[in-house]
């Protein structure tokens, strides 16, 4: 059955265009998706091994600035009067990069933080966002600082056969957009019910019995960030390749807090929580905007947010999903045994 | 009786929390295929000797080898890649999943697919699927919660948790079990599967090493039992030596008792 709703839903998605001809909904629906991508990405970590991280728009960003950097071409100079310059690539190597630069900066980042884990990790993550901000800002010969990267070149893919396809038009992104969410759904989920999925889920329940089976704490959760931040990192090339422009604000921490939202309304932990999530708060300024100003439309989302999680407060998917299924999938009653006191209890 | 190959041994260990000395020069061993009790009473140091062999704890002094290998520095999850498996008192099962996936959990180490098959669905990762999953009802089977694999583990009883604690120890396919008060919240007829439990465990060739307050249930199933009090050994030997042990006697019931 459930497979059947995600199918169903993916050929609704895909029909929108046809009857969709706004070119501002349209927007708002690619920006939408992008944001999904991303907040699919951040459920990995926060719905599946429990870690937060609060500095998650760092890797989207990243991988917005590499992909673009990688097909704009640059030329800068390092210390010790070494100069790299750099011709431009086709935008699809950027995209190949940016999810192997953010992977990379995604494994620096649980190396360092993993072995303590819990509050240091968002520390981590929201030091690691504001630091690759402030490079950004501050870099100006590699990134233009606030001046911006402008003339990003449209995303191009190779069609068997047909030659190089320029995707420039709202609808030729909009289905790369859906053809990358789907792929990205169809990974997470494959993941989450392998051996590896498993071994994150025993983690976030129960690590110390989790590492008595042989679980490695630390690779499993690095891994888990070096996954997580290359799909964010997928998410911010689409992003640069369709806006066209990018500059360092877009590491500001709202966008980190709005995938969070996103995530946690949606349900943390289920694989459509994020889609669910993401639909409403990335398609409620589009209906908001009319009736409200922008300063009214926050409170709003706040409101909206509160009243989600008061009725459903395990977020919209799970709680729904535990109300239809006949017994319920996972009980919110804490299990009658005490964490963590075995390995340090003093005999 | 020939005195078994050594499989664990414990030399001089010592464990101090700051001031505080847990454990002050422990020495005993476990031969292969024997079910050895570590009994004491509450504070004696029991858990601590239990941290300290599975790699929760490091001693501040003194060596814990495995079949020659030794443990010190070792990470809790290569001590388990050596062959000992351990349940816990409390955090015995992962609470939000179900009695079979507790086991497909449990049974990671046995899953050796990489990471890329799983997700691209080659036919390897199928068939090692298959195999987990006909391993875990196996286990299920074996410590007999077959009506319960489709529960939540978080909605057993504690006896049974435990078993879900031992399935999961087991399903490491260890050489040596270490069990960690396992029947501690069971009634009688529960301890007493328990015991044909461990007993049947020994007989398909594992190790055991049991720390356990149930006297009845230790001297029912130990080949040998060490007594600590304090942090030292204070008698090793077959339960019917220890039973009639004066020391044994004063430490657990006091020295009037002893006296008397």
């Amino acid at each position: 059955m459930k497979s059947g709703i995600a199918i169903l839903t993916v050929v609704a998605l895909a029909s929108v265009p046809m009857w969709l001809r706004d070119p501002y909904l349209m927007n708002a629906l690619i920006t939408t998706g992008i944001f999904i991508i991303g907040a699919m990405s951040l459920n990995l970590l926060l719905g599946f091994t429990g870690q937060l991280s609060l500095g998650h728009i760092a890797f989207f960003g990243i991988g917005a600035y590499v992909s673009a950097l990688t097909s704009l071409g640059f030329d800068v100079g390092l210390p010790f009067g070494i100069r790299i310059i750099h011709t431009p690539w086709p935008p699809i190597a950027g995209f190949v990069l940016a999810i192997i630069v953010a992977g990379l900066c995604g494994y620096l980042v649980g190396l360092l933080s993993f072995r303590v884990r819990g509050a240091y990790f968002v520390i981590v993550t929201i030091s690691f966002a504001e630091v690759v901000r402030l490079v950004a800002l501050n870099w100006v010969e590699l990134t233009q600082g606030p001046l911006a990267l402008t003339n990003i070149p449209s995303m191009t893919v190779g069609l068997p056969g047909l030659g190089d396809l320029t995707l420039r038009t709202k609808l030729q992104n909009y289905y790369l957009v859906l053809a990358v969410a789907v792929v990205t759904y169809l990974l997470i989920s494959r993941l989450v019910r392998s051996h590896f999925g498993r071994a994150m889920r025993g983690l976030m329940e129960n690590e110390t019995l989790a590492v008595s089976v042989g679980i490695d704490v630390t690779k499993t959760l690095t891994l888990a960030a070096v996954i997580s931040a290359g799909i964010a990192g997928a998410a911010g090339s689409l992003y640069a390749h369709y806006i066209r422009i990018i500059d360092p604000e877009v590491f500001a921490f709202i966008n980190t807090v709005t995938m969070v939202i996103m995530v946690i309304t949606g349900g943390k932990g289920s694989l459509a929580g994020p889609v669910v999530g993401g639909m409403i708060f990335g398609l409620l300024p589009v209906f908001l905007r009319p009736i409200m100003a922008p300063e009214a439309q926050w409170i709003a989302y706040g409101g909206v947010l509160i009243a989600i999680l008061f009725v459903l407060p395990r977020g919209i998917v799970p709680s729904l999903a535990q109300r239809f299924a006949k017994r319920p999938i996972r009980t919110e009653k804490p299990a009658p045994v005490a964490f963590e006191r075995d390995a340090k209890e003093h005999a | 009786m020939a005195s078994p190959a050594t499989a664990l041994k414990v030399e001089k260990v010592a464990v101090h929390f700051g001031g505080l000395v847990a454990l002050s020069d422990m020495n005993f061993t476990v031969g292969e295929g024997e079910i050895v009790s570590l009994i004491g009473p509450n504070g004696a140091g029991k858990t601590t000797a239990f941290n300290v062999v599975t790699g929760f704890l490091h001693p501040t002094r003194g060596a814990v080898s495995y079949r020659g290998t030794a443990l010190n520095g070792l990470k809790p999850h290569q001590i388990a890649d050596l062959g000992l498996a351990r349940t816990f008192q409390r955090t015995s099962v992962f609470p939000n999943d179900t009695v079979y996936d507790n086991l497909l959990i449990g049974l990671h180490r046995q899953g050796r697919v990489n990471l890329l098959e799983a997700i691209l669905g080659l036919p390897r990762a199928g068939s090692s699927e298959r195999r987990l999953r006909e391993r875990a009802s196996e286990l299920i089977e074996w410590v007999g919660l077959e009506r319960r694999a489709h529960d939540l583990a978080g909605s057993l009883s504690y006896g049974e948790q435990r078993l879900v604690g031992v399935a999961l120890a087991l399903a490491a396919e260890p050489t040596m079990l270490l069990l960690d008060e396992p029947v501690s919240g069971m009634n009688a007829s529960e301890t007493h599967t328990f015991v044909q439990l461990v007993r049947g465990i020994r007989d398909r060739g594992v190790t055991i090493l049991l720390v356990e307050h149930d006297m009845p249930m230790v001297m029912s199933v130990s080949d040998r039992i060490v007594v600590l009090n304090y942090g030292r050994i204070i008698a090793e030997g077959p339960p019917e030596v220890i039973r009639n042990d004066p020391a044994v006697i004063e430490a657990y019931l006091g020295q009037g008792a002893a006296r008397a």
